[in-house]
C-alpha cells in the first residue's frame, strides 16, 4: 500500500478521534480539528512516519478475532495468577526460557511480544531475529507458550503483507 | 427495571474489578523479586483495569464517554504491555537476575535469603 493510502488513512483517524473526544460541532472546533489532523498527517509525511509499521492498515480486519482469542486468555492467565497469589503456600516457580518467533516482520514480532507480556505470568524480557526470551510465574506458563498456539496465531495475523 | 439489571450488573463488574486490584497489591507484597511482582502486577493491569472499566461503560450508557471510555482501554492494553517489557529490560540492564525456580528454597519458597549469584539457564 503506498504513502497516499496511509496518509489518508491516518489523517481520516486522527479527525474522527478528535471528533469522538471533543463531542462538539461548533465550525471553529470542526475546523481546528481538521487542521490538526491535517498538520498531523503533514509532519509525520514529511518526517518519513507513515507505512505499514506506523499505521498498520493490513491488520485492520483480521485484528478484531486476534483481540477476542487474547481477551479469552488473558481473562484465563489471569485466574490462575489470582490462584497462586491467594495460594497461603505461594506455588510460585519462576523460569526463564526462550521461545521460538516464526513472524517475518518486525511489527509481527512486536504484537507476539506484548501478547505475551498482557497475559499475566508471563512477561517477554527481550526480542531477538528469531525467538524471544521469557519469564514466566510457573511450570504451566512455560508449557503453554512452549505449545505455539500464540504464535501461529500471531503468525495468521501477521499475514503475507 | 432494565436500569435496574444494568446498575446491578455495573456494580458487579466494578467490585470485582476493585477485587482484582486488591489481590495485584497483595502479590506485589507476597512476591519474592522483581520479575515475579511484574506478574502480580499484571493483573491490576488487565483484567482489573478491564472489569473497572467495564462496568463504568454500563454507567455510561451509549453516550460519548462510553466512546472515550472504550478508548482509554485500546490505549492501556497498548501501552502497559510495552511499558512492562520496558520495565523488565531496563532491570535486566541495571544488573537484576531474576529468581529462578532452582534457586528457590523449596521449603519456604518466599524465603528472602535466596544467593545473591543466580545462574541463568
Amino acid at each position: 500500500m503506498n504513502r497516499l493510502v496511509h496518509g489518508t488513512s491516518l489523517a481520516l483517524t486522527l479527525a474522527v478521534i478528535w471528533y469522538l473526544l471533543s463531542g462538539h460541532t461548533e465550525a471553529l472546533l470542526l475546523g481546528l480539528g481538521c487542521g490538526s489532523a491535517a498538520t498531523i498527517t503533514w509532519l509525520a509525511l514529511r518526517m518519513d512516519l507513515i507505512d505499514h509499521e506506523g499505521h498498520p492498515l493490513h491488520l485492520t480486519f483480521r485484528a478484531p478475532l486476534f483481540w477476542v482469542w487474547l481477551m479469552w486468555e488473558i481473562i484465563k492467565a489471569n485466574g490462575q495468577v489470582i490462584k497462586i497469589i491467594l495460594d497461603p503456600k505461594l506455588p510460585i516457580n519462576p523460569r526463564r526460557f526462550r521461545v521460538p518467533a516464526s513472524q517475518k516482520t518486525d511489527i509481527g514480532k512486536v504484537i507476539y511480544a506484548n501478547s505475551i507480556t498482557l497475559t499475566p505470568g508471563t512477561i517477554c524480557l527481550d526480542v531477538t531475529e528469531s525467538d524471544l526470551d521469557i519469564h514466566a510465574l510457573t511450570a504451566d506458563g512455560e508449557l503453554g507458550l512452549k505449545s505455539g498456539e500464540m504464535d501461529r496465531l500471531v503468525t495468521r495475523l501477521e499475514g503475507d503483507s | 427495571m432494565i436500569s435496574t439489571v444494568l446498575d446491578s450488573l455495573s456494580w458487579l463488574l466494578l467490585l470485582s474489578g476493585c477485587a482484582c486490584l486488591l489481590i495485584s497489591a497483595i502479590g506485589l507484597l507476597r512476591m519474592p523479586d522483581l520479575f515475579t511482582r511484574m506478574h502480580a502486577a499484571g493483573i491490576g493491569d488487565t483484567l482489573g483495569a478491564i472489569l473497572v472499566l467495564a462496568g463504568l461503560m454500563l454507567q455510561a450508557g451509549l453516550s460519548i464517554t462510553l466512546v472515550k471510555l472504550v478508548l482509554i482501554l485500546f490505549f492501556l492494553l497498548f501501552t502497559s504491555p510495552t511499558a512492562c517489557h520496558a520495565l523488565a529490560r531496563a532491570a535486566l540492564a541495571g544488573g537484576q537476575k531474576p529468581l529462578l525456580a532452582e534457586n528457590l528454597n523449596t521449603e519456604n519458597p518466599i524465603s528472602e535469603s535466596s544467593p545473591t549469584e543466580q545462574p541463568l539457564p
